[in-house]
């Protein structure tokens, strides 16, 4: 069996433990930071296997690279700590679980991979994914199920991710080009820290649309435009990539808008907190959050996860502000159209 | 096995079929007319599945129910079953074996021997082609669309102007283009969606080997009936070809056609009508009100049924000429033109020689030729001169 | 031999009557399970006075008379157990008036739902009625007849709660207005202050005469809904979720579905309510509110509320819900049927038990849907099973599974709703005979020859 790969060394020489200190929801100074990661460590109780928000974040403010994100959600469950009520948790295992209703393209070695996400379906067209377009897999089958983290449930993802991979590999895919970022999280960080091999090559879309932007240079025109980015959970489990955005923005004549709830400290969309924690925690880091991106006046705002997308994009819109999925942002910058827009609620009437 | 066999049970009669998206009236025109429950989707379809386990008998009246379907769409659209796509599919393939047992109705009897033996379902001879169309340039090889007339342009008086406006326009257009000329034969769209695939399998045969030894590239449809077989279905049949419906070039080039609009038509109200061929069934809204939209002065105003949920005129499936839907006056024609006439427009816009012959001759019905003036897109842009 | 088919030619236009093979057999059946039986003639009058000259006929030559709007109940309600004459109703389909001061619609028995729905959010954006979750061609009339349950049942009670008065052709022919309307000009009560002569035709499964027109109470529609869900894993806890929610006065309508497939809903029992306002504010404060009144079940991790996306949303929020009719076709066979008792909603618990065991029993698949009606003082609880109408062994198990559940629910507290003829059977059998000697008595009263809706409600 799979087991989380810790180096429990790394935190015994750490002075400064940020990973605790720099948290946004629990407040510690460094001396109980120190004495209730012990805690953590030794496993006994400490409050924040409650008190986490599944933010993800400390993985980022490790400076040793030692996942103790991980280490506290694989406490949690062994402690039987439900960061989530118990309903909510058994609806996304069971949402989740492969039930043979997936969908394969025309495969190439390359291929996308859409995860469990079906706003993919609608965002990877155009001259970006000329050559991939119907090179692509979708559905529970190829799901990365990396969100069983907020869910306690690291059980589940060394019972489901090794067959996830192999479902994979058996397509004779050699590149797997992650649109959903928490994919390229999966298999570079998470399936690492845990010794479970990954046989094929995984690109984040960043670098995959950063070649083609390079390949496209002539029909690139610079957009000209400011964005407030929407950095989501994930990308702490890969702060690297947030360099190939800064990249990405650069190709495309995008500025970055420096602004408080971004890079380091940004923001969680709050959704999965509203599910944990209730509504006014939620509310509470959604309106510091919309009212930070307002206050750079965007021309957009930028998202990353589809997840977030879902959870903020609505409120976005209805401060005044454009939301768009940064494969958008490149479309327009070859000369295409925005594809994924808010649906309009006025479906079933 | 035909597949409808296997599946036709799944229907749970819930009704949806009946409705626009917002339930504000009946929207499928057989139930319109008939409103027997026997008459919409539903009912069609257990008959349809009662005929084939021989719980209800083939009549002349089973026939008719299904004849009377004018492969409209609606219930595709509005059905909540996942299998709602394949519907008007199951009813067509009942009536192909209707077809192949020899058991139809007289009227669409007639039409289909009259496809079989003239090559149009109104007994003419190519010789007894509309003078206005064979004045027409034939096409020859460089030139650049095959203007596809289809039946109704052809044979029917009643689309004179349409005729004669879409040349202007694709003239105005600086476009090239030429007919097949007495070579001309029906598309087959009705005569498939009647059920007689075999013989709407010659047609497009026929009609195919004609564009291959011409070369011709790009079609243009005046009906939306053979925009609809030739998009669909002619390219799967190993010649593949670019086709269009006029309402797309009159769009297209709206500039140039505009351009030579002289008089001032301010205040002109027009509704237009979708056809079933061109909407539901190939999804064209926008492009055709486009084609109207683009040009100053007039108005355009919608009924409260339009696009997905536009009411057909009753005169698909052959029924522009079979007419199982006429006779009342909850036949679809003549609620449509009441409720374009409610909208205060003056013009009613069509795109389809089938819907043009069917609202016009309901205009008169119903005593509304002082109100409401029948017309196609052409002719509208033709008008506003 | 008298010629029935010509006397009705004589009476309604000859395009509105069959006595064809197609039209018999298309009226004889119901989507559900009950037994076929094809009435002789199928007849869609357009006035009451054609209504009142085919029951006249109809009583002169001892012949069946079946009322039917939507023909939707599943239960078999209007099947012609004895032949005769199916009235189809939907061609009385006029909306007569909508008195805005007075909040209510006159309109005529063949309405249906959609199109009320329809009306009033073109003209009248500010009124609604409780609209079933039934396809939107269930008439208003039919709908309440049976008692049906709306959007509104959660906070006013059953559809014919709802009702302001009728005009009803009598099964003896004559026409009579009950309520207000029967003194005033104003349809604004179907008793009060007069004897409630109402309830004559509310449950009777049209054996008492025939609902030419009806004025239903319309209400409040704010301007903006919104939809939540909550979900559990204990079914026991279910009932006290619906009281807590009921009782703060602040949500609209509240069901509670269980239900094994899509995989999402396995597992849990998803209450979803939904609650209105005229400005974010209310709603946003309704939100809260109702987000706290569950605190002690989220807090103790039982239950939580789940973050709805767009696209979620959409499906739930529309009325009626198309996902209820979808359910016929999971199985990909057409079909599917409950069996509804009006129950104490402290049985849930024990009813959804029974529920899954039946399933698991008859193999099938199976869904129910709880709806709460009047803020809590009951409940509708579906024991809803598909069916494949092209395997006759399905059907059979799925009316075997129906029959057990209506069984058990009758035996734990419930009465069955819309019941079918063997649940009239079985519930006949349970009543007080006091009371079932009273309505043979006011049946006889009113059809002294039997010919309404004849079948059901009969003591064999």
């Amino acid at each position: 069996m799979y087991e989380l790969i810790f180096d429990r060394e790394k935190c015994a020489r750490c002075k400064s433990i940020p990973c605790m200190t720099k948290c946004q929801y629990i407040k510690l100074d460094t001396v109980t930071a120190k004495k209730e990661w012990q805690k953590v460590l030794d496993g006994e109780d400490s409050f924040i296997l409650e008190a986490c928000t599944t933010c993800y974040a400390c993985n980022e403010y490790c400076p040793h690279g030692n996942n103790p994100f991980y280490m506290i959600v694989d406490r949690q469950e062994k402690k039987g700590i439900l960061p989530s009520p118990r309903p909510i948790i058994t609806m996304w295992v069971n949402q989740c679980e492969p039930v043979g209703k997936f969908t394969v393209g025309l495969l190439q070695e390359k291929a996308l991979s859409y995860c469990f996400l079906a706003h993919f379906n609608v965002l990877a067209h155009g001259k970006l994914f000329e050559d991939l377009e119907y090179s692509a897999v979708y559905g529970q089958e190829f799901f990365c199920n990396a969100v069983y983290l907020h869910y306690a449930k690291t059980s589940l993802i060394k019972e489901r991710l090794p067959k996830i991979i192999e479902n994979i590999r058996k397509q004779g895919i050699k590149e797997l080009v992650c649109l959903h970022d928490e994919c390229y999280a999966t298999y570079t960080s998470l399936a690492p820290a845990y010794g479970i091999e990954v046989p094929f090559h995984p690109i984040h879309y960043y670098d995959y649309l950063i070649e083609k932007l390079k390949a496209l240079k002539d029909k690139v025109k610079p957009l000209g435009l400011k964005v407030a980015y929407q950095r989501n959970c994930s990308t702490r489990l890969i702060p690297e990539v947030d360099k190939s955005l800064d990249e990405l923005f650069n190709l495309i004549g995008v500025e970055r808008a420096v602004r408080k709830y971004d890079r380091k400290n940004a923001l969680c969309c709050a959704e999965i907190i509203r599910m944990a924690k209730g509504p006014e925690l939620a509310d509470e880091l959604q309106k510091k959050n919309l009212d930070d991106m307002q206050s750079v006046k965007p021309d957009y705002v930028v998202f990353n996860c589809p997840a977030c997308w879902d959870s903020l994009a609505t409120k976005v819109a209805e401060r005044g502000m454009k939301p768009i999925h940064v494969i958008d942002l490149c479309r327009l910058a070859v000369g295409e159209e925005q594809s994924l827009n808010l649906e309009k609620m006025e479906a079933e009437v | 096995m035909k597949r409808y066999q296997s599946q036709i049970h799944r229907c749970f009669r819930c009704g949806y079929c009946k409705f626009p998206t917002d339930y504000s009236a009946y929207n499928c025109p057989a139930y319109s007319r008939f409103r027997f429950d026997t008459y919409s989707t539903g009912g069609r379809l257990w008959l349809i599945y009662a005929w084939l386990k021989g719980e209800v008998p083939w009549s002349e009246h089973l026939a008719e129910i299904l004849y009377t379907c004018t492969t409209c769409k609606n219930c595709v659209e509005q059905c909540p079953m996942k299998f709602a796509p394949e519907i008007v599919d199951w009813i067509i393939e009942a009536r192909s074996d209707m077809v192949e047992q020899g058991k139809i109705p007289a009227r669409v009897k007639r039409f289909l021997e009259s496809v079989y033996n003239y090559g149009n379902p109104l007994k003419k001879t190519a010789a007894e082609r509309l003078p206005w169309t064979k004045g027409l340039k034939k096409y020859k090889e460089g030139t650049q669309y095959l203007l596809f007339l289809g039946c109704l342009a052809s044979y029917e008086e009643a689309t004179r102007e349409m005729v004669e406006n879409c040349v202007k326009a694709l003239d105005e257009a600086g476009v090239s283009y030429g007919t097949l000329g007495d070579d001309e034969t029906c598309c087959g769209n009705e005569v498939y969606a009647m059920g007689e695939m075999e013989l709407s399998k010659q047609l497009a045969e026929k009609n195919i080997s004609k564009f291959k030894e011409l070369g011709v590239k790009s079609v243009i449809t005046l009906c939306p009936h053979g925009y609809n077989i030739m998009k669909n279905q002619y390219q799967n049949m190993g010649y593949p070809f670019e086709v269009l419906h006029y309402s797309q070039v009159l769009a297209k080039h709206a500039d140039e056609i505009a351009r030579k609009v002289e008089g001032e038509v301010k205040g002109k109200k027009v509704t237009y009508h979708d056809p079933c061929y061109l909407g539901r069934h190939n999804k064209l809204y926008e492009t055709p009100r486009k084609a109207i939209a683009a040009h100053n002065g007039f108005e355009l105003v919608e009924m409260p049924r339009n696009r997905r949920d536009a009411f057909c005129c009753g005169g698909g499936s052959g029924n522009f000429i079979n007419d199982y839907l006429a006779g009342s006056k909850d036949s679809p024609a003549r609620i449509r033109v009441r409720e374009a006439a409610e909208t205060g427009a003056g013009i009613l816009a069509v795109a389809c020689p089938g819907c043009l012959i069917m609202l016009k001759e309901a205009v008169k019905t119903e005593n509304l030729e002082d109100r409401l003036q029948v017309m196609d897109l052409a002719t509208v842009i033709a008008k506003s001169k | 031999m008298i010629d029935i088919y010509n006397e009705l030619t004589s009476i309604v236009d000859k395009d509105f009557v069959s006595n064809k093979p197609e039209e018999l057999y298309i009226y004889g059946r119901d989507p559900g399970l009950m037994p076929a039986h094809e009435p002789e003639y199928v007849v869609m009058p357009s006035t009451v006075e054609e209504v009142q000259a085919i029951v006249r006929l109809a009583n002169r030559e001892k012949i069946a008379i079946v009322p039917k709007g939507g023909g939707l109940s599943l239960t078999g309600l209007v099947i012609p157990q004895k032949g005769g004459i199916l009235l189809d109703m939907k061609k009385m389909d006029r909306i007569i008036e909508i008195n805005e001061k007075g909040s209510y619609a006159l309109i005529e028995g063949g309405t249906t739902h959609g199109a009320l729905k329809s009306h009033l959010l073109k003209n009248y954006p500010h009124l609604r009625h409780s609209i079933p979750d039934s396809p939107p061609i269930a008439t208003v009339v039919a709908n309440a007849v049976i008692h049906g349950q709306g959007r509104l049942t959660q906070q006013r009670g059953f559809n014919s709660d709802m009702v302001c008065g009728l005009e009803v052709v009598l099964p003896t022919g004559e026409v009579c207005k009950i309520g207000t309307s029967a003194v005033s000009d104003y349809w604004f009560s179907k008793g009060a202050p007069l004897p409630d002569l109402s309830s004559l035709f509310f449950g009777w499964c049209g054996t008492t005469g025939i609902i030419t027109k009806m004025a239903v109470k319309l209400y409040p529609c704010k301007k903006l809904r919104d939809v939540m869900l909550f979900l559990t894993d204990r079914a026991e806890l279910v009932p006290d979720i619906m009281l807590k929610l009921g009782r703060t006065e602040m949500i609209e309508d509240l069901v509670v579905t269980a239900q094994p497939i899509p995989l999402r809903y396995a597992g849990n029992y998803y209450i979803l309510f939904y609650i209105t306002g005229d400005s974010e504010e209310e709603l946003e404060y309704k939100r809260k509110y109702c987000w706290h009144t569950l605190w002690e079940y989220f807090e103790k991790r039982d239950g939580g509320f789940v973050s709805l996306v767009p696209e979620m949303k959409a499906p739930l929020l529309s009325m009626p819900s198309k996902d209820t009719t979808r359910f016929a076709d999971v199985s990909k066979g057409g079909g599917f049927e409950y069996s509804g008792p009006i129950a104490p909603i402290e049985k849930y618990a024990v009813y959804v038990k029974k529920l899954e065991e039946l399933a698991v029993k008859y193999n099938l698949y199976y869904s129910s849907a709880a709806r709460m009606i009047d803020g809590g003082h009951s409940m509708m609880f579906s024991f809803s099973y598909t069916f494949n109408r092209a395997d006759a062994q399905t059907m059979k198990r799925a009316k075997q599974a129906l029959d057990e559940a209506a069984e058990y629910a009758l035996d734990n507290g419930g009465v069955m709703w819309k019941p079918n003829l063997d649940e009239q059977k079985i519930t006949i059998r349970k009543m007080d005979p006091n009371t079932l000697e009273l309505m043979t008595r006011i049946k006889k009263l009113l059809d002294p020859n039997g010919i309404m809706n004849p079948g059901n409600w009969e003591v064999l």
